[in-house]
């Protein structure tokens, strides 16, 4: 029943309704006479509180309420990859066509174009039983991505029609299947409920890692396909510089990038630098395999709070035809606070600083999203879904609600750090600080990928760094001079590694993404200056003098280095590393080995 | 909306700048209302909610000398508007739009909403002008572009608007004479604080391209809503309709905040950090993202905000919320300050998120970048040795050590200090920094291209000069 009432208050993104009764909750509701979007958040008796997605001011007590019977949904078929909607997935460039460039008010664009064909394939013929999740067919949506059309959840039976190759528009019946009598047409255009997760047949170990380029994140705190991680720290600690490098530069089929209550001219960047930069992994511009939600933070603060819905459910859909996707929410606090908003119009009980005492359950829910699964359907895919969540925490103060009911749930923790980014160490994750659950289960991958040594450099790496800010104290108390040479050698140590390897520059050209092999590379070499640096100091070199070695500058730009010369350049510096090392005890030794 | 005039002399409850109109019909949200007082007097103000029938109204001006009895509210079925021309150059405003320099009213060419309207992002042009400050430390390390908001954070007693007022002097895009204004709005300054950015303005001949609006420390606390947004919508109608770049200074941020949680008190919301409304946030960047640039229009807004931060507490909410929604800050230091070092820019916690579309090659210099960030790790290293030096005494610390005290040292003295009357131009500033880089041992300028060192570093150059 689709209820009709009328306005009897209004306060700010949030009215109520009288003369609803028969709605239900997180309906979807057309309110006023422009006919603005709202869903419904709360019902008494016949009074329905709705949150309006659009700028309320002008709408009048008396106006009229009407139902539309469905819940807020999203539009899912080809055409979604490359697209940039607003949190309610109305497509931004629609709007603009539209409006010119100011967003006006109550303007309706359906998210995908009706009029564009898409080329067909079918995979199923007349008299196939096919069960939820099935492919029906196929549409190649971009140069190198196949959209598969999947049987609805909910849906199984026996294919009484099926249509030849050809193009087609999404709304197009494209086949009809038999239930129980019943038959019924299936488009390509398939719709889903937001506020509901997509069903699939069971979740598998994250074991493979989700490679994004970040040496810091790829070897010491990787996240796994289908992973949870989040990126909290103050502002200007390069929480969305990370987000993108990871939107960049992840191996992923498909990418999800929710701005949620983000800089207009940071989603104007994405949108000028994505067309152009290509993805490692097929040469296409990486815009072709990533849908952009944009909802940046002067747009309604409901739409605000639909964003990340809308998104994870794009996402959902496409980790059901079996291929990896990774969402980055940008920014979690921003959502929540959206949260509160809404909540503090609706008078409720305030939980720990203002917030609803539903956060913690709201983050969880979100995050349970995530995962590497296998599908619906006679035969099963394994696709996944990784989640990245920046969180902003006021102050920089991890110790507040959001941060910390994110860490309850997520595996992986990056957390940034404001004394870093004023030193312009970028990334600048705290080693310290930050920790992934993940580490053992890709440890497999890493040895057959790159070599047998990874976990034991990596560990030995970790060690010094911790040892370093032991030392860090005593250095802060009676200086360096007083360390026996054994302990000034980790102060080396940790401080080429945090030069050569854990800096890392998103902004040049070949450094902001640095292959898995080439990591691993880059540790060895370190790991070769330890070796040697230690045999000079048996025999008798001194460590300033070895801090002193030119080789280290060459070391510290390994990573600048094209892939096409870099086992080159790696063997040149070891050599050099060599002779200088040689030119430093015994003169006429070879370095690096005892005589 | 029902545009008919409907008055009603019901007010029922009076709270701070607030009033509660019973028995009304069709009042809608964010519509404007007319106050007249007993002694004639009118005020303007807002419905803050609509029921339907009653409605809560703030009112500017203030609810002194209000009563229940003989005041009546007159709703006039518009919302919140402004009119606009570019004939208001050169003119002094209040804090609701009024002039208040003597001169005659402003004729409109046309009248805007005063919340203007959401830029589509996808209409949004990536800023990547480069604007010429003349200051070494914002020009070279926290570029400033056409488009961006870039706020100055400083604290009570600090030099802010000597800077705001120099940056406005000496703002240049190099090569480039085009149409500017400057918009500048007062929320809560003192009467001695606007006359030195009057003064300023005149003596530097910019007064003719300058539109100030002035809500004073003694006007009312409630207008304070309405100043910012009355000043970004004639610098959108500068901007975008008369194609001028506009600079917009807004002053003081923290009085503007007061003044949000003076209202959110006054409607009894639930508060969130610090007293302060949950949607603070929100609010703010209403303000703040109406900077940028659209395609297709050669105009542009840029935004330099200017707060107090409470006991120079950067995680105090006003700064916090405002560094997460604006492309970096530019942060004063009392220290440095103290040394007698102007402008005392605090470059470690200062950042400018656009910079890296501004600058490099044909935009500004191919080294900057890379000077840019040796500068930031070699300073933040000194710092790091001066409190260490504290400790142990320069004894303790290794040669090289002592080279980057040096440095920070004449760093202070020499880059951050130039005076409050001194512009420097970009290469001016690239090559101090390289004269101070090069008191660090070569091998340290790790962060420098070999070829970049090669072609600038003072020891090659001299070589080359040779």
């Amino acid at each position: 029943m689709k209820a009709q009432g009328t306005i009897i208050r209004v306060i700010g993104p949030v009215i109520a309704a009288g003369g609803m009764r028969g709605s239900r909750m997180y309906e979807l509701v057309r309110v006023g006479s422009e006919q603005l979007i709202g869903e419904i958040i709360g019902l008494e008796k016949d009074v329905a509180t709705i949150q309006v997605y659009e700028e309320t001011s002008g709408i009048t007590p008396g106006e009229p309420v009407i139902g539309t019977g469905m819940p807020l949904s999203v539009e899912l078929a080809p055409g979604l990859l490359g697209t940039i909607y607003d949190g309610i997935q109305r497509p931004l460039l629609g709007l603009e066509e539209k409006s010119g460039f100011y967003i006006q008010r109550g303007i309706q664009v359906p998210p995908l174009d009706r009029s564009a064909l898409w080329d067909f394939t079918p995979e199923v013929v007349r008299g196939d039983h096919v069960v939820a999740g099935d492919i029906i067919g196929s549409v190649p949506e971009t140069g190198t991505l196949t959209h598969k059309i999947l049987v609805p959840p909910g849906m199984e039976g026996t294919v009484r029609e099926i249509t030849g190759k050809g193009a087609y528009r999404i709304d197009d019946t494209i086949a009809t299947i038999e239930t129980r009598g019943e038959k019924r047409a299936i488009r390509m255009l398939q719709y889903w409920p937001v506020r509901r997760a997509r069903p699939f047949a069971t979740k598998l170990e994250p074991t493979i890692p989700l490679i994004t380029g970040q040496r810091i994140i790829d070897t010491f705190f990787p996240i796994a396909k289908g992973g949870t991680a989040a990126v909290p720290g103050p502002f200007g600690s390069g929480k969305t510089v990370v987000q993108q490098q990871l939107a960049k530069w992840v191996d992923a089929d498909i990418i999800v990038y929710v701005g949620c209550g983000e800089r207009g001219n940071e989603m104007a960047d994405v949108l000028r630098e994505f067309p152009r930069l290509e993805d490692p992994l097929t040469g296409e511009p990486l815009m072709k395999r990533t849908v952009l939600i944009a909802n940046t933070s002067n747009m309604p603060v409901a739409a605000r709070e639909a964003s990340v819905y809308t998104g994870i459910t794009i996402a959902e859909y496409y980790r059901d035809m079996g291929y990896d996707v990774a969402l980055m929410a940008d920014s979690t606090s921003r959502w929540a606070e959206a949260m509160r908003e809404i909540s503090g119009r609706l008078e409720e009980m305030p939980g720990e600083e203002g917030y609803p005492a539903y956060l913690a359950s709201r983050l969880a829910a979100f995050y349970e999203r995530a995962g590497r699964i296998t599908t619906l359907g006679t035969e099963g895919r394994t696709g996944s879904l990784s989640i990245i969540g920046a969180v902003s925490p006021p102050g920089g103060d991890f110790s507040e609600p959001v941060t910390q009911n994110t860490l309850r749930i997520v595996k992986v923790f990056w957390a940034l750090d404001a004394e870093l980014a004023y030193k312009r160490h970028f990334p600048a994750i705290d080693w310290l600080e930050s920790y992934s659950l993940y580490s053992d289960q890709v440890r497999g991958w890493w040895h057959e990928h790159a070599g047998e040594k990874w976990d034991e450099i990596r560990d030995s790496m970790m060690a010094r760094l911790q040892k370093e800010s032991e030392l860090e104290e005593i250095v802060q108390l009676v200086g360096a001079d007083v360390l026996p040479e054994n302990d000034k050698r980790v102060l080396l140590i940790a401080e080429i590694i945090r030069e050569s390897f854990l800096m890392q520059h998103a902004f040049h050209r070949v450094d902001t993404y640095c292959r898995p092999e080439k990591q691993y590379a880059m540790m060895r070499v370190i790991l070769a200056f330890e070796d040697q640096a230690r045999t000079a100091l048996e025999r008798g070199a001194g460590t300033d003098a070895i801090g002193a070695l030119p080789v280290r500058t060459r070391m510290a730009r390994l990573g600048t280095i094209p892939d096409d010369n870099f086992d080159d350049e790696c063997r040149a510096v070891c050599e050099e590393m060599r002779t200088q090392f040689g030119s430093l005890g015994a003169p006429g030794q070879e370095g690096g080995e005892e005589p | 909306m029902i545009s008919k005039n409907r008055e009603y002399s019901t007010i029922t409850k009076v709270s701070g700048p607030l009033i509660v109109v019973s028995e009304i019909e069709d009042v809608a949200y964010g519509e404007v209302a007319s106050i007249t007082m007993p002694s004639g007097e009118r005020r303007l103000g807002q419905v803050l909610e609509a029921r339907q029938s009653l409605a809560v109204v703030q009112v500017f001006g203030g609810t002194r000398d209000l009563d229940t009895a003989a005041t009546s509210v007159r709703f006039t079925g518009k919302t919140l508007t402004t009119p606009v021309s570019e004939e208001m150059l050169g003119r002094v405003l209040n804090g609701l739009g009024h002039p208040i320099d003597g001169g005659d009213p402003v004729i409109p060419e046309t009248v805007r909403d005063i919340h203007g309207y959401t830029i589509n992002p996808h209409s949004r042009d990536f800023p990547r002008d480069f604007i010429e400050t003349g200051i070494s430390t914002i020009d070279t390390m926290n570029t400033l572009v056409r488009g961006q908001k870039l706020p100055i954070f400083s604290g009570a007693g600090l030099p802010h608007n000597m800077l705001a007022a120099q940056i406005t002097r000496q703002a240049r895009v190099p090569g480039k004479e085009e149409d500017f204004a400057v918009v500048f709005a007062a929320m809560g300054i003192t009467h001695e604080e606007a006359n030195f950015f009057i003064r300023d303005f005149r003596d530097t001949g910019a007064f003719d391209r300058t539109l100030l609006f002035l809500n004073l420390a003694d006007d009312p606390v409630i207008e304070r809503f309405v100043t910012p947004r009355i000043a970004l919508t004639a610098a959108e109608y500068l901007a975008f309709d008369k194609d001028m770049h506009v600079l917009v200074i807004l002053t003081d941020m923290t009085n503007y905040c007061e003044a949000l949680r003076e209202i959110a008190a006054a409607r009894e919301e639930v508060p969130g950090r610090r007293g302060y409304p949950g949607y603070m946030y929100t609010d703010l960047a209403s303000l703040y993202e109406r900077a940028g640039r659209v395609k297709g229009k050669p105009g542009s807004i840029t935004q330099i905000p200017i707060l107090t931060m409470p006991d120079d507490d950067i995680t105090h909410p006003i700064p916090d919320l405002t560094g997460y929604i604006t492309e970096g800050q530019i942060v004063l230091s009392r220290e440095l300050h103290r040394k007698g070092i102007y402008p005392p820019i605090d470059v470690l916690p200062c950042l400018s998120r656009l910079m890296q579309g501004g600058i490099g090659p044909e935009r500004t210099r191919e080294d900057h970048q890379d000077v840019n960030n040796q500068l930031y790790s070699a300073y933040a290293q000194g710092k790091k040795l001066q409190s260490l030096v504290a400790v142990v005494g320069e004894e303790g610390l290794s040669r090289s050590d002592l080279t980057f005290l040096t440095f920070s040292d004449r760093f202070e003295r020499e880059f951050i200090h130039q005076g409050a009357k001194i512009g420097r131009s970009i290469d001016e500033s690239l090559d101090a920094a390289w004269r101070l880089l090069a008191i660090l041992p070569e091998p340290e300028l790790k962060r420098i291209d070999p070829e970049l060192i090669a072609r600038y570093h003072p020891d090659h150059r001299r070589e080359t000069d040779a």
